[in-house]
């Protein structure tokens, strides 16, 4: 392998490697903003100067492939000289109003005159002037005083999401960001533009001015949006999710996630119309009681119907553990062999970037753990048609709202004699359960997801409920959490009284004839990992942040 | 146990104590005919001079707005934790306000911490020193109570610009 001395140190390098792609891998990082890992080298920025021995004039560490034999040095004097020009020059004419900007914090722009500049301004001049607060789409404001024309997004729009339009106007200093004449900045990838914003030009206006990032805490989970499960960054203040950002995962989802994912897969959790603790309906109304009392009505019920009059729908929003323990309990505890779940499809939904047709996270999950009908077991619509027929009359529904997706359902189920419901926020389904358990959302709880390709990756609490409590189950912890108290507003803790399925289930199983005694999300896992081939020797720690391949051979269907 | 003698006896005067007696008093008669010090509080209030350090108040411009734009820095820097900052925006050409703003009294420890990271001269140390509450929600002063017209605090903000 031919080598480089970047810094006095001899690094290895493949042919056709850019002096910074090298660098990055070896870990050192040569500031940069105009560059990023899976988009073209632009090279404007020139932030990225090094010294190279021989050569006559520093080179951008961007484009220049590394060769045998070079001598790289990142920090020498000429290297910091040349950096500080570069700051100075891009502070002429960049607003120095941190305070008020929503990037500060996570602004490069900020750490490199941190770090490189020389912290003042020679330029006593009036600063250009240009529009500021300009709505590039719904989701997206640009602000034209921050930009340092880098050209990021532009490139983002035209290689990522290829959906060109985006595009620089006018020149030298007047220098400007606009969408192509007519068109607004609507591609489903947008929002990814506004990471990758290297300054506060493009910031995300469901978030915008909501909290400073060194207020919150993120936490490494997954998107449930799509069976695509990209990873993400869940960031929470006052124990309330804010925003989404995506994880990096070459695997899976790389630097990106859709807009949709980001958008619209967190508010649920802190609506107002969540399940706060557990429902029964005592004449003909829900009203809220004790775990208890709700456990040993949903036991004694159950109970009093024969196994086959009992069917269960499963979901492909819950966690394999989930559906794990449902099936279980299906089989080994009730007896019954009518169990299913509901697949969900949405092909004008998907493209050959990120988003898949199917809508939910955890499909083949559910199917792997044994949510599929058993031998002369009824599937989806036998249920469905059993309770039509009467020999149904009992029915389990784990983390779905059916009849929001098949309002014809409604009428249905109300001929069941008992109906119990798992849910997150009282839907359509909830509202005609007997009894009603509080699930915990994605965000609440562990637990495991496997996306289109059989990949294994895990979700993680990031919000607490009253059964999780921050500090004692491991949970990322922002300033503010660890050291509010009960009487500061900004601790507060806006908890629900909501727990993982796989623990109501256990409750509920240990009600009825003492078996499923779970205590750990991980105890649930390994006996996942013993009878289930796919998941064999898997555990925990080999899933670790970035997922595991399932032992299974996935053909790639077409989206 | 050995007696240790005195290195020195008191002299006779020393002995009678008249002379410091009236050492004393003549002291105390002094200082009866010099200017007082002490106040009749409450009664009588002292005013502060304008290096002093009395509870945080955010500066309130002519025309009814907080000068304050919410960047979150003495959130940030209060090493009690006793600001809380919510942001919004706002049309104003600032963009930036703070919807929210709370000083909670008892953990604040009139370090003055905010007053000096403020980067627009929005939080400022007053003189005011009574501040009594007979329980918590009162302690914790929002925008309502925390806004003081610029024009009051003008021989502070002239301080900081003069020592900060």
């Amino acid at each position: 392998m031919p080598k480089f001395i970047l810094d006095g140190k001899e690094i290895e390098f493949n042919q056709g490697e850019t002096i910074i792609q090298a660098a990055k891998r070896y870990g050192t990082d040569i500031p940069h903003f105009c560059w990023h890992p899976s988009l073209s080298v632009s090279g404007n920025c020139r932030i990225c100067l090094v010294e190279v021995e021989k050569m006559p004039k520093l080179v951008i560490a961007c484009s220049t492939l590394a060769a045998d034999g070079m001598v790289v040095h990142t920090t020498s004097p000429k290297t910091l000289a040349a950096r500080n020009a570069v700051m100075e020059f891009l502070l002429i004419n960049h607003p120095l109003d941190c305070p008020i900007c929503d990037e500060a914090g996570e602004c490069k722009l900020q750490d490199y005159a941190y770090l490189h500049g020389v912290g003042e301004s020679r330029f006593n001049e009036e600063k250009v002037h240009k529009d500021k607060r300009v709505p590039l789409s719904p989701y997206i404001m640009f602000d034209a005083e921050r930009c340092i024309s880098c050209s990021l997004c532009i490139r983002f729009c035209d290689e990522i999401a290829k959906d060109p339009e985006l595009t620089f106007v006018d020149r030298g200093d007047r220098v400007t960001i606009v969408t192509y004449p007519g068109e607004e900045m609507d591609n489903p990838y947008s929002l990814n533009t506004t990471d990758i914003c290297p300054v506060g030009a493009l910031t995300n206006r469901d978030f915008r001015f909501r909290a400073r990032v060194w207020d919150m805490s993120s936490t490494k989970s997954v998107c449930v949006g799509r069976a695509r499960g990209c990873n993400t960054e869940v960031w929470v203040r006052n124990n309330e999710v804010l925003r989404l950002t995506p994880r990096y995962n070459e695997d899976v989802n790389s630097y990106w996630m859709c807009d949709h994912g980001r958008i619209n897969t967190f508010k649920f959790i802190n609506a107002k119309d969540r399940v706060n603790g557990p429902y029964i309906r005592k004449e003909g109304t829900l009203g809220r009681v004790s775990w208890q009392e709700a456990v040993n009505r949903a036991a004694s019920e159950l109970r009093s119907f024969n196994k086959n009059e009992i069917a269960f729908i499963g979901s492909a929003y819950a966690t394999c553990e989930d559906n794990y323990l449902f099936s279980r309990f299906a089989s080994s505890v009730i007896g019954s062999v009518n169990i299913d779940f509901m697949r969900r499809e949405d092909p004008s939904f998907a493209d050959d970037i990120l988003r898949r047709s199917d809508i939910t996270p955890n499909s083949l999950g559910a199917e792997l753990v044994g949510v599929i009908p058993g031998k002369h077991g009824l599937n989806i619509e036998g249920i469905f048609n059993g309770i039509n027929e009467g020999k149904i009359k009992a029915l389990y529904i784990i983390e779905d709202d059916i009849v929001e997706v098949r309002p014809e359902l409604e009428n249905l189920l109300t001929k069941l004699d008992l109906l119990i419901v798992h849910a997150t926020n009282m839907n359509k389904t909830a509202a005609l359960a007997d009894v009603v358990f509080p699930a915990a959302t994605y965000a609440e709880k562990n637990g495991t997801f496997i996306n289109f390709r059989g990949r294994v990756q895990r979700i993680r609490p990031a919000v607490e409920t009253e059964d999780l409590e921050r500090t004692i189950d491991g949970m990322s912890v922002s300033r503010l959490d660890k050291f509010g108290t009960m009487y500061d507003s900004w601790a507060k803790k806006n908890r629900h009284d909501a727990r993982s399925t796989w623990k109501i289930i256990s409750l509920i199983s240990l009600a009825i004839s003492g078996e499923l005694k779970y205590n750990l999300i991980e105890d649930v896992f390994d006996d996942i990992a013993k009878s289930v081939k796919e998941f064999k020797e898997l555990d925990y720690d080999m899933i670790g942040e970035f997922g595991a391949k399932l032992n299974i051979d996935i053909k790639e269907t077409a989206v | 146990m050995a007696v240790k003698k005195r290195k020195k006896d008191l002299t006779f005067l020393e002995k009678i104590y008249i002379p410091e007696i009236v050492k004393g008093l003549s002291l105390t008669l002094k200082s009866m005919l010099k200017p007082k010090f002490t106040l009749k509080y409450p009664e009588e209030k002292f005013i502060p001079p304008a290096s002093y350090r009395g509870r945080p108040v955010l500066v309130q411009e002519e025309n009814g707005q907080e000068r304050c734009v919410a960047c979150g820095l003495c959130s940030r820097v209060c090493p009690s934790l006793a600001i809380e900052v919510l942001a919004s925006e706002t049309e104003a050409e600032k963009e930036r306000y703070p919807v929210k703003f709370e000083i909670n009294m008892i953990r604040c420890i009139f370090c003055g911490l905010c007053e000096e990271v403020c980067p627009e001269e929005a939080i400022v140390m007053s003189k005011d020193y009574e501040m009594a509450f007979t329980n918590r929600e009162e302690a914790i002063y929002g925008k309502d109570k925390l806004l003081v017209p610029v024009s009051q605090l003008q021989d502070r903000i002239e301080f900081l610009r003069q020592y900060k």
